[in-house]
């Protein structure tokens, strides 16, 4: 005998919607436990979009041997004058290499609501500009080369600092004021302030450099100039890609917000499932005699299986939809935090990425599923008669 | 009705469903232990700075932690009226095999520094050998736990804030004089530090990191650290000093917004049982329509009814709670077990016990709300028609 095919989708759906309070309520729970997760993904996405969008691939970064970080490099006169003749760096217009000799401090500013944010402020020249061509100016001027005015990234003028143009800053026992605002599209350098690298030495009465930006020819002559470092061990410099030197220094902090958030999110999702469980339970029992009339009727033990399970799906993915929609408003919010890695304040707004987004969607359909078997398997063994009769 | 009888029928409405009763108890222990937990993790990061000695600052430079101070200044520090001792410490940041192994380390003075810190004590004769082995080390027991490290084992570093490949012998090991001081540290001679800097990088020599002042009287804090910064003021290593207290607080404040994060988290689990919660009761409450518009129809009043409906939920989220309240310690301790690297101190504090037991009540009574009104409106002809 040809069976139908099984109960339909509407059926399974309307079932839930004849118990809307309890639905909304276990359907919150999840979406909250959602919420929770995908809130969490998200932060670590924008903290790695952040410090992962920094830079070029066609910028090599030079440090000190080791160092790891730009503020604890410092790089000599002498190495960054032997650095700039080794080939395959990029010509300017005039013939000279592109390459910037920069200085990196670390600064004690204020934030708002009580604190103190170490801030990067960069020692930079006209070729460092040059070689970052997606920091814009938005307000504002560019710093004047030997003066000490400086200019902030977009992030250093929202946030916890919260500098203004016209604001003056102290620091190396001099008044630095602010004349211009620049965007590097949300990328780490919005939480920095550029100023004039030789001004910045001679206030810190410093006589070598922290690291040094080098325009390459092209991507590919990464590895010539790569090889031609290695060839003078003397140097005793690290170099990497750009945007990998900045991807990198965000792996800690984004690992431990990942780990943090997964671990609490599983402890959660039990008090989740237990929710749906508690649902799908009271849903079989006070449906037992439907249930009889279905098998009467024809309707096999899988059947009611799959009408119930897609049930406890459905209610995961309701919850799963809500809590990634509020999750999709948090991406307005920016935090502002210090990065354990370079030891910064690190501004970045949290990111949603369809991967992010299909996570999240199949965790609430695998909460679902968890919470439904065992109703579903208890709803499948009723015996007819038994269903038919009760009470 | 008398409260015993009435308790008696709450208990036994209790159990009618019984699967449902345990899970919902399981769903709530699970949630007063993780809020627990997620507590007390923020109370432990606080409590390292709590801990402090009140008596000690720390003075570092004005512009911020990543600038050194002149060694010299520690001269100019201890003729400061009121300054007992000073002494100074430079982070090392070495790495050891591989960055995972994390673990402090700091070029010392021997002398100087283990008089201000007490705390520390290391066998006298351990501290000789450290004192005269320009490259020994003297270690926290914990990394003796963690690493296997003994007395006269190689312990290689790979330089980061200092270049190049240092080793350094274990020539002591301190214990903590309670167990409240942090037993993972790793120092090292800041005399051999300086002197091979001073060959290699000569302009990063004869630098101090922070200095550690011991003041006479500690109520004289303040005083104090203004005038040892106000001597300094507009030279080119200003100072700031502050109290160890405010000091490593300073630290916690970088990553407050991870720990607000959690502690807000810690809410939203609370949240979600009682969403669980007030399921539970809202359909138990549905089920018995016909039984609560019967008791009414024998004359029992509205009173009556919603007390059986919040005695059951209160009775469901207490025992959730206690049970909760009583698993969350043998957890506090795996978890600090687990992560004895990370934490000082880790103690589920009172008042962690106490918003945990108001956390299971409020569970109980905003459970209870909803049904209790609804059954109050409920006509009794409704109510016995009604169909669940």
């Amino acid at each position: 005998m040809k069976v139908a095919r099984g109960l339909s989708l509407s059926y399974v759906a309307r079932n839930l919607y004849a118990r809307k309070l309890t639905t909304l309520l276990t359907a919150l729970g999840m979406a909250l436990v959602i919420f929770v997760f995908a809130t969490v993904l998200m932060m670590a996405e924008g903290l790695r979009k952040t410090l992962g969008g920094t830079g070029t691939d066609s910028n090599v970064v030079v440090i000190r041997q080791g160092s790891q970080t730009e503020v604890q490099s410092t790089v000599l006169r002498e190495q960054a004058n032997l650095i700039a003749a080794l080939p395959g760096l990029a010509s300017g217009a005039t013939g000279q290499p592109r390459l910037s000799r920069e200085v990196l401090i670390l600064v004690n500013l204020p934030r708002k609501g009580g604190g103190l944010a170490n801030v990067v402020v960069r020692g930079t020249t006209d070729e460092g500009l040059a070689l970052r061509p997606q920091a814009r100016m938005v307000s504002g001027r560019p710093f004047k080369p030997g003066s000490s005015e400086i200019i902030i990234g977009s992030a250093m003028a929202r946030g916890k600092v919260a500098l203004r143009i016209g604001d003056s800053v102290n620091f190396g026992l001099r008044s630095w004021t602010v004349v211009g605002i620049f965007d590097a599209g949300s990328s780490g350098f919005d939480s920095e302030i550029w100023g004039d690298a030789e001004q910045m030495m001679q206030a810190f009465r410093r006589n070598a450099y922290s690291s040094m930006l080098i325009g390459l020819r092209d991507a590919a002559s990464y590895k010539t100039f790569a090889d031609a470092v290695a060839t003078q061990p003397q140097l005793k410099l690290d170099l990497k890609p750009e945007r990998q030197f900045y991807a990198d220094q965000s792996e800690k902090l984004a690992n431990f917000i990942s780990i943090l958030g997964q671990t609490i999110t599983v402890i959660f999702s039990i008090g989740a499932i237990i929710g749906a469980m508690i649902t799908m339970y009271a849903s079989v029992a006070n449906r037992t005699r439907e249930i009889g009339t279905l098998r009467a009727l024809g309707f096999r033990r899988g059947n009611i299986v799959n009408a119930f399970l897609q049930e406890a799906m459905l209610l995961g993915l309701v919850a799963g939809v809500g809590g990634l929609g509020a999750a999709s408003l948090m991406q307005a919010v920016e935090i502002s935090t210090t990065n354990v890695q370079t030891f910064s304040e690190v501004v970045f707004r949290l990111a949603l990425t369809p991967g992010i987004a299909l996570e999240v969607l199949l965790f609430s359909l695998l909460m679902g599923v968890l919470g439904g078997v065992l109703p579903a398997l208890r709803a499948s063994k009723l015996e007819i008669v038994d269903a038919l009769r009760s009470a | 009705m008398n409260a015993a009888y009435l308790f008696k029928l709450a208990s036994k409405n209790m159990w009618r469903h019984r699967a449902r009763t345990v899970m919902t108890i399981a769903g709530i222990a699970i949630a007063i232990v993780s809020f627990g937990l997620l507590r007390t993790v923020v109370d432990s990061w606080y409590a390292g700075a709590e801990l402090s000695d009140s008596g000690r600052l720390i003075t570092r430079s004005n512009a911020s932690l990543s600038f050194s101070l002149p060694r010299t200044h520690a001269e100019r520090i201890r003729r400061v009226p009121g300054v007992e001792a000073v002494t100074w410490a430079n982070w090392f940041g070495g790495i050891y095999i591989d960055e995972k192994n994390f673990f402090s380390q700091f070029a010392i003075d021997p002398d100087s520094y283990f008089q201000l810190y007490p705390e520390f004590k290391v066998p006298p004769e351990q501290f000789a050998a450290f004192r005269s082995d320009r490259r020994g080390a003297i270690i926290g027991q914990k990394l003796v736990r963690k690493f296997g490290f003994k007395i006269g084992d190689q312990v290689p570093l790979k330089g980061t804030a200092y270049p190049g490949n240092w080793s350094f012998t274990v020539r002591g090991i301190y214990q903590g004089a309670d167990d409240k001081v942090d037993e993972g540290q790793f120092f090292m001679h800041w005399d051999y530090v300086n002197e091979t800097v001073k060959s290699i990088l000569p302009s990063q020599a004869d630098r101090v990191g922070v200095f550690i002042v011991n003041i006479k009287d500690p109520a004289q804090a303040a005083s104090v650290s203004a005038a040892i910064d106000s001597g300094f003021k507009n030279s080119l290593a200003e100072t700031r000093t502050e109290t160890q207290k405010a000091f490593q607080l300073g630290f916690i404040a970088m990553v407050d917004t991870i720990l607000v994060a959690i502690q807000t988290v810690a809410y939203v689990v609370v949240l979600i049982i009682m969403a669980v919660m007030a399921n539970t009761m809202a359909m138990a409450a549905r089920e018995r329509t016909r039984e609560y518009a019967t008791l009414k129809a024998l004359g029992f009043g509205d009173k009556v009814v919603c007390t059986l409906i919040l005695g059951e939920s209160l009775t469901i989220s207490l025992v959730g709670g206690l049970l909760g309240i009583l698993l969350t310690f043998p957890l506090a301790q795996g978890f600090f077990n687990a992560t004895r690297d990370l934490f000082i101190v880790f103690e589920v504090t009172p008042t962690t016990l106490a918003l945990q037991l108001g956390a299971a009540l409020l569970i109980g009574v905003t459970a209870a709300v909803a049904p209790a009104i609804n059954s109050t409106r409920v006509r009794i002809v409704d109510g016995l028609r009604a169909v669940t």
